[in-house]
């Protein structure tokens, strides 16, 4: 009995540390640009981006042509784990990958922030969404691209407390994400004179019943439960919000992180009525649908997101710096290649104009959109209505407030 | 106000009472686990996958056939439990011989396949499934709002975890059962077909994982993780109660959805993890677990 226990517990314990590392394909050529994209292909926040993120990098490389030099994207799995995330990213950098992308989780993203910085390597960052990554970890390796805690704060935030939402109730997912989510909202919150009632940490990733800390927020009287989560778990809670009927008072609920797939993951009977903020929307503009139905052989019935198509956009971007300088200069230094990247305007189909500052952040517009009602919908993935635009320069952080040492002020 | 070690008294109520409810799936899974278990001798690592095809099962049936929740409650468990026979059949029957170990890792890799084809087909965020209009709306208690759905759950979890205990303790079928456990070879001589009794001791335990996968389905978006969530937490309520003691998995699986509830009031951040803190006191303290004979 007692040795079929002491297997019982070994094995459970084996089973959360199964890290597989991804091999690389062909021997390292000296003319191949390699991307790698790391992100979460099996958990919580595989449909935000995931394999799709991945198609959107290829799109970009098939999209930018031949220029001279042949371009390999390769995928892997973090699993969410920073330690997962770390040894791959260290595996591959020695092995010739020239650019890291994606790594969505904040707590992975900011991990292998330092390895790049540690090996002057590119990264860009289009997952994680900490504004640590350009404020107190800024790199001069890393460019963090459409979104973070700030941005959504400030967007989703205000627009909470200009309508009458001045005193709040935080449900934070207990890692990197959540307490710079939390933070950054609560900064806005105060600032507009509302105030915080409370807060609770879950743990993560293994939390999926939200009742109880739902049951917390609405005992506190506070006006708006904030979500400082994302992926299933935004989705889980909202959708045990309605269960326990938590806004039926008239509280609300601000979902501070939500991207397409979650609402088309809740269905517009429960999402109808939600605020949220994004930086991209398929069905935004002329360009925004040209480059969404480009990207239909790959996608297949999905829509692209802020979060996968920045990989198509960053990539892009990389790519082009790469023509510019030549493929043996931007192999020499990882820190040359993201400061070629800063002085090159960008533009494209998802962001539209825009440009990297020095401490890392591209900068682009935010928008405020509301969730249809299923009457207003007339197609699938026709979910959002416009309700504000921030324009670029003023959707996030002022560069001397982040803290980030690259930054003389 | 009344208060409880500085948490209103309603509130603590709520807690208490939304931790009856997650002890209400601990209970049902950890309850599958040993009856499969105690007979079987197998420590089956696939009940988490099986738990979730149950969800998605549910799912199906109403969005290709059209076959709503009290269906689902009557066909899925039928249906998810055949496959268990097929799967007991093919492979783990192979393994009675062999050390524990050996079960417990084809059920964990089998459960890895199942989980990973299901993440490749429908994705990771979910599948709605509503809850059915019989079971809407909820009750005002005054201390909380109640969703009736969640007290159909508890209610429906204690009658088949009563029902389960009732078939294998007080009926001859489970009499039959006990005693193949003890001496099988004995019990096949007096004409009880005990392999075929194996086999669908393992379906039945399968079909308790898929039922509590339709239970589940209304309540948590159906997602091809929403059993690895769950099943480690559903071993160390094994562990906790004794291994393949019926009566200790359901008391440990509803004492300890309280135990979790109430943590999640006073230290939110430990909720995921104090039921695994208790699982080390009760193994240094009473290593057959609180309900096994050592």
């Amino acid at each position: 009995m007692s040795a079929t226990r002491r297997s019982l517990l070994a094995a459970s314990l084996g089973a959360t540390m199964m890290p597989a590392l991804p091999r690389l394909g062909r021997a390292q050529a000296a003319n191949t640009i390699r991307i790698g994209v790391l992100n979460d292909q099996s958990g919580t926040y595989r449909d935000i981006s995931g394999p799709y993120g991945v198609e959107c990098t290829r799109q970009a490389v098939a999209e930018f042509g031949n220029k001279g030099f042949t371009v390999e994207v390769i995928s892997a799995d973090h699993q969410n784990k920073p330690d997962v995330g770390v040894n791959i990213a260290r595996q591959w950098y020695d092995q010739g990958v020239d650019l890291i992308l994606d790594v969505p989780t904040s707590s992975v993203g900011l991990a292998v922030n330092n390895v790049a910085r540690e090996k002057n390597k590119a990264y860009i960052n289009t997952g994680s969404a900490t504004s640590d990554l350009t404020g107190a970890q800024c790199s001069p390796n890393t460019v963090h691209w459409m979104y973070d805690t700030y941005m959504l704060a400030k967007s989703t935030g205000g627009a909470m407390v200009k309508a009458g939402g001045d005193s709040w109730f935080f449900i934070t997912a207990d890692y990197a994400f959540g307490h710079a989510l939390e933070r950054d909202a609560t900064a806005f919150i105060k600032a507009a004179g509302g105030k915080v009632n409370g807060a609770v940490r879950y743990p993560f990733p293994s939390t999926s019943d939200f009742s109880s800390f739902l049951v917390q927020a609405q005992s506190s009287r506070a006006k708006v439960i904030g979500l400082a989560n994302a992926g299933a778990d935004t989705i889980n809670s909202i959708k045990q919000a309605a269960e326990f009927g938590v806004t039926r008072r008239g509280v609300k609920l601000a979902a501070l992180l939500m991207f397409l797939p979650d609402v088309h993951a809740l269905g517009l009977n429960t999402a109808q009525g939600l605020v949220l903020t994004e930086s991209f929307y398929w069905d935004l503009n002329d360009r925004t649908r040209a480059v969404t139905e480009r990207l239909k052989p790959r996608l297949k019935d999905i829509k692209p997101n802020m979060a996968s198509i920045a990989n198509y956009s960053a990539a892009l971007h990389y790519l082009k710096a790469i023509a510019d300088m030549g493929v043996p200069a931007s192999k020499a230094s990882g820190l040359e290649v993201v400061n070629r990247m800063k002085a090159m305007p960008c533009d494209d189909d998802a962001f539209g104009p825009g440009r990297i500052r020095e401490d890392g952040r591209k900068l682009c517009p935010s928008y405020l959109f509301e969730v249809k009602t299923p009457a207003e919908s007339k197609a699938p993935w026709d979910y959002y209505k416009l309700l504000q635009t921030t324009p670029a320069e003023e959707a996030f952080r002022p560069m001397n407030e982040g803290g980030c040492s690259l930054i003389r002020s | 106000m009344d208060e409880i070690f500085g948490i209103p008294a309603p509130l603590l109520f709520g807690q208490l009472l939304l931790g009856l409810i997650n002890g209400a799936f601990y209970a049902m899974m950890s309850l599958g686990l040993a009856v499969i278990f105690g007979l079987l001798n197998i420590i089956n690592f696939t009940h988490g996958a099986q738990f979730m095809m149950g969800a998605f099962a549910a799912w199906m049936l109403l969005e290709w056939l059209g076959l709503n929740y009290w269906w689902a409650l009557v066909l899925v468990p039928i249906i998810i439990g055949f496959t268990g026979v097929v799967l007991e059949r093919l492979m783990i029957s192979r393994l009675y011989k062999l050390d524990h170990i050996y079960g417990l890792l084809l059920t964990f890799g089998v459960g890895l396949i199942i989980e990973g084809i299901f993440r490749n087909q429908f994705g990771s965020s979910g599948l709605p499934y509503r809850i059915p209009p019989e079971l809407q709306g909820a009750w005002d208690l005054g201390f909380m709002y109640m969703p009736i759905y969640r007290g159909w759950v508890v209610v429906a979890a204690l009658v088949l975890c009563l029902a389960t205990w009732l078939l294998i303790e007080k009926t001859r079928l489970g009499a039959y059962l006990r005693a193949a456990t003890e001496n099988a070879p004995l019990v096949q001589a007096f004409g009880v077909n005990v392999p075929r009794m194996v086999t669908l001791t393992y379906g039945f335990g399968v079909a308790l994982a898929a039922i509590g996968g339709v239970l589940a389905a209304p309540i948590y978006s159906v997602n091809p993780q929403m059993g690895t969530n769950l099943i480690i937490v559903v071993f160390a309520v094994v562990v906790i109660g004794g291994m393949g003691s019926i009566i200790g998995s359901i008391v440990t699986g509803f004492g300890l959805g309280i135990v979790e509830g109430l943590t999640k009031v006073f230290w939110p951040e430990a909720s995921a993890t104090v039921v695994f803190v208790i699982m080390a006191i009760v193994l240094v303290a009473r290593p057959a677990g609180l309900f096994g004979r050592a």
